[in-house]
């Protein structure tokens, strides 16, 4: 390999792995606070993305429904929890929040969407839906389930997926789609081509971690995350709700499968499904960063990039086998540094 | 409320001929001919969601990959029959090879990764090989194989569900009763004290890994049995029906029937298929456009057993069925015992045990030396490491220095299976037990290496004689520690004195040298504890050594020979009971007053 391929190799696999990294410090952020491995973060990524499709087409999204329909299902296993102290003004409080919220969306982008009111104003709210969607799933699923064993929890985060593929197939439809690029401009360094394109991606993601890593190091609901991560229970006895802790987690994880859907949606074809391939990526990445290392994650994350973009350079058709088969090493690794961590059983 | 009595293994006889009947006869029943080809996948499907019933709820190994083995049984015969030509009775068997060496390649890695990480280890598999299936030209690519040759038996092409029927169910049936008889035996209980960390189960003597390499091995060739039948069924295979999603719809299974059971797999998979081919039809008619929507329902079904019936629906049809009768124990079947060591002589010797964690020093050079028929007592404050030096003996715990010997033969590699095989047994603080099994299962588990018969036995039932030993020495035992009328119980039924007296009479099964006891007089009242003492003192008059640990001072004062006293890792006194209680170390470290 010459020296001019190692660089595109390496721009291409920079680009796809800063994304990678995202959704791999999201997987770690909910495992930390939740004990979830959720796995359907892809579904995120690949919903953002075909919402965007649709604002661009000047169409209603698909999501507005999909958000009246888990808005129905959150009020209503709320409700049927609460059951035993149901007053007036909680009532009043959960439908206001889990089904006024989706059905504001539903109406607010039935009149706006017609006028394509162009990206400032269709990415900040194609993400508050996406991150609205993460937080229904918390209520729904994950809430109740607070005190299950990560095994119960991984094969939730399994059935999670099958609901929102079937779904996404019907709010989305069956047809796969590619955002428009934030910009066709490029320029020349040393005889190399660099799209803007990518550098937004960058700046994007870079821009992100140096938030989260502020997030975490000072501000209020950043340290409280970090105190339910490190030890649920003294966080509780000291006035840290972990619902809520659970329920930033997920919006976070929202939040950010969102954002890389926007980032990633120019540069592939998106359909409903191909989401859970993408979030699996990160869920490697996370898995190679020992599910609680930030920096080692992203670091892995980059190189699965390059790797990829390696393999596929050499139209390797075995770059998922390898992909998916380099995590297994690292878990044995791991049940051998610390054979008592992960027993807990189902 | 907890069913008191074990109901899980087999239901009564006459009521499983009714089901059994009923399911010979479905396919000369005037039902149109979908019903009966619904009722052959759910068959194949059961195959598969019995094996991870086997590996999931009863080893406690969560697997996402058991589709995999599908497509290793489904592919082989598939290549052989389309490409090779061969018949596909002659493909039986390689399918079966070539599953059985790919989940012991795949296995050997996998069962070593402990709790969740072995469900993510599965996921990864399941996602690789299902890229590999779709990359390999040798099994179609994308596409998949076609035109796969039905089945023939006397000439006659079992192309008609109907005559596919007879075949699928016959190794549905086949194999479950194999699998019953597998779990009703020695190498079955091995498999179900696997559960958690099965510290308990290599205490008597079970290689817990090659126990959990088996039961994967086990696990895949139901599978693999499952993909034989399905790749002559749909008469093609395409690298979907075996991915990550297939194996899933198969973990939905053996969660909606009961993770645990048996017949929770028929039921699952019953349930699974049927409301699979119904939703194809009516979901899209209801939706008004064609696609993938039962997957909605499907993970809608699991979310809702995982949040709300945690156990599947077995347990909610086992309710109605009659308690199982009590087991019948032949009192006339006796085990040889081995004979003891002459009293007095050394049976135990420890020389300097240290034991470090990172920093910490938990046992810094602990010496001791037990002689045969005493009973030495081991006391000391709260985190004296008392139980840290009861786990180097044991083998549970590795030593980071000193030197054991046994009957004067130094013991290098001492694990908890050398150590059961030397005859030393013990009881566990923290009592260790499984909690669905019965009290006799639980204390069967003790005598273990007492018995021979290893699973192909079982599952043959050649292994019956040995069985009713080892039931009527277990009996035995659980009779001697006073438990007689809970010998079918539940473990998770009795009370924490009696759970601590089950162990005593589990580690009694092993026909022990030396017992070493952890607190077991905590949470007994106080006939219990004095009938454990008459018992204690009455197995040293048979010339069994013991050591135990224990806070209850009179207990302990009354009942041993010597006493070593741990403070800080460190033994601190050891003598006669009453020269320990005058001891100005002992009251310091007890008491904390200067001496």
């Amino acid at each position: 390999m010459d020296t001019a391929t190692f660089f595109l190799l390496a721009r291409d696999g920079l680009t796809t792995g800063a994304i990678y990294a995202l959704l791999g410090v999201a997987t770690v952020v909910v495992f930390a606070v939740t004990r979830v491995v959720y796995l359907a973060q892809g579904e995120f990524v690949a919903f953002a993305a075909l919402t965007l499709v649709a604002f661009e087409d000047g169409r209603v999204p698909g999501i507005t429904g999909l958000l009246l329909v888990m808005g129905v299902i959150a009020t209503v296993s709320r409700l049927v929890q609460g059951r035993d102290d149901l007053r007036v003004g909680k009532v009043l409080r959960i439908l206001a929040v889990d089904l006024g919220i989706p059905i504001a969306f539903w109406l607010a982008v039935r009149w706006i969407a017609p006028s394509k009111p162009g990206p400032w104003v269709t990415v900040p709210l194609t993400v508050a839906m996406v991150t609205v969607l993460a937080t229904a799933i918390y209520r729904i699923v994950f809430q109740p389930l607070a005190t299950a064993s990560v095994l119960v929890l991984l094969i939730a985060a399994f059935g999670v997926h099958m609901v929102l593929l079937g779904l996404g197939l019907y709010f989305f439809g069956p047809e796969g789609f590619q955002t428009q690029p934030f910009t066709e401009a490029a320029f020349e360094v040393g005889g190399m081509r660099i799209k803007w394109q990518d550098l937004i991606v960058l700046a994007t993601v870079v821009v992100l971690m140096i938030a989260l890593a502020w997030f975490f190091a000072k501000a209020r609901a950043g340290k409280a995350l970090r105190a339910a991560a490190i030890n649920r229970v003294g966080a509780s006895l000291v006035g840290i709700a972990t619902e809520t802790t659970g329920l930033i987690a997920f919006a976070m994880a929202g939040a950010i499968g969102a954002i890389s859907g926007v980032l990633i949606g120019p540069v592939t074809i998106v359909y409903y499904d191909t989401g859970f391939m993408i979030g699996l990526r990160g869920f490697v990445a996370a898995v190679l960063g020992g599910l609680v290392s930030y920096p080692l994650t992203v670091a892995a994350a980059l190189g699965l990039g390059f790797f990829e973009s390696a393999a596929s350079f050499w139209a390797s058709s075995y770059k998922e086998v390898l992909v998916f088969l380099l995590i297994v090493p690292v878990l044995l690794w791991r049940s051998i540094a610390e054979p008592h961590a992960a027993d807990d059983d189902a | 409320m907890r069913p008191t009595t074990t109901r899980d293994a087999m239901s009564p006889r006459p009521l499983a001929l009714v089901v059994l009947a009923a399911t010979a006869v479905l396919p000369w029943l005037p039902v149109p001919e979908y019903v009966v080809t619904i009722a052959d996948m759910a068959g194949i499907a059961a195959l598969v969601a019995l094996g991870l019933v086997m590996l999931t709820g009863i080893g406690g190994m969560t697997s996402f990959a058991q589709a995999v083995f599908v497509g290793f049984g489904a592919y082989t015969t598939a290549v052989l029959t389309t490409t090779w030509g061969w018949s596909p009775w002659a493909t039986l068997l390689p399918s079966l090879v070539v599953t059985a060496l790919g989940a012991l390649v795949i296995g050997l890695v996998t069962v070593r990764l402990s709790g969740h990480y072995l469900a993510l280890g599965t996921v990864a598999w399941a996602v690789a090989f299902s890229y590999l299936f779709g990359s390999l030209p040798l099994l179609g690519q994308h596409t998949g194989l076609s035109a796969i040759p039905p089945i023939a038996l006397a000439g006659v092409p079992l192309i008609d569900p109907r005559r596919f029927y007879g075949l699928v169910w016959i190794a549905v049936v086949g194999s479950t009763v194999l699998t019953l008889h597998l779990l009703d035996s020695r190498v079955g209980r091995a498999i179900r004290a696997l559960r958690g960390n099965g510290d308990a189960a290599a205490s008597f003597g079970v290689d817990a890994a090659k126990a959990r390499l088996w039961l994967f091995v086990y696990a895949a060739l139901l599978a693999g049995l499952a993909g034989w039948l399905l790749a002559h069924f749909q008469r093609s295979v395409s690298p979907s029906m075996f991915d990550i999603h297939a194996g899933v719809e198969y973990l939905l299974m053996a969660v909606l029937g009961g993770t645990g059971q048996v017949f929770g797999a028929l039921v699952g998979a019953l349930i699974v298929v049927i409301l699979r081919e119904q939703l194809q039809i009516w979901l899209p008619l209801v939706l008004g456009q064609s696609g993938n929507f039962e997957i909605v329902v499907f993970g809608t079904i699991l979310l809702a057993v995982l949040v709300g019936a945690r156990d599947g629906l077995w347990p909610l049809i086992a309710r109605w069925l009659p308690a199982r009768p009590p087991r019948r124990i032949d009192r006339t079947l006796a085990m040889s015992r081995a004979a003891m060591p002459a009293r007095d002589t050394l049976l135990l010797e420890a020389d300097g045990l240290v034991r470090r964690f990172g920093g910490l020093i938990a046992v810094n050079g602990v010496s001791l030396a037990l002689r045969a028929g005493t009973t030495t007592g081991l006391i000391g404050p709260n985190g004296a490491g008392k139980s840290t030096t009861f786990n180097l003996l044991t083998g549970t715990l590795a030593r980071s220095a000193g030197t054991v010997r046994v009957l004067a033969k130094k013991i290098a590699d001492l694990t908890p299976q050398t150590a059961a095989r030397l005859r030393i047994s013990r009881t566990f603080q923290h009592v260790k037990l499984v909690g669905s099994m019965s009290v006799l299962d639980n204390v069967a588990i003790g005598a273990h290496l007492r018995g021979k018969r290893g699973p192909f036995s079982a599952m043959l039932r050649l292994d019956r004689v040995e069985e009713r030993t080892l039931l009527a020495e277990a009996a035995r035992q659980i009779e001697r520690v006073g438990l007689g009328e809970f010998i079918d119980r539940r473990a998770d039924s009795l009370s924490l004195g009696q759970l601590r007296l089950v162990e005593i009479a589990r580690a009694l099964a092993l026909d022990p040298i030396l017992m070493l006891l952890d607190e077991p007089a905590a949470g007994l009242r106080f006939h219990e504890k004095a009938a454990l003492a008459t018992l204690l003192r009455q197995l040293n008059g048979d010339g069994m050594t013991v050591l135990i640990v224990e806070h209850d001072m009179d207990f302990v004062m009354n009942l041993v020979d010597r006493l070593v006293v741990l403070d800080f890792g460190a033994a601190i006194a050891e003598g006669l009971p009453h020269e320990i209680r005058r001891d100005a170390a002992v009251q310091a470290a007890y008491l904390g007053v200067a001496a």
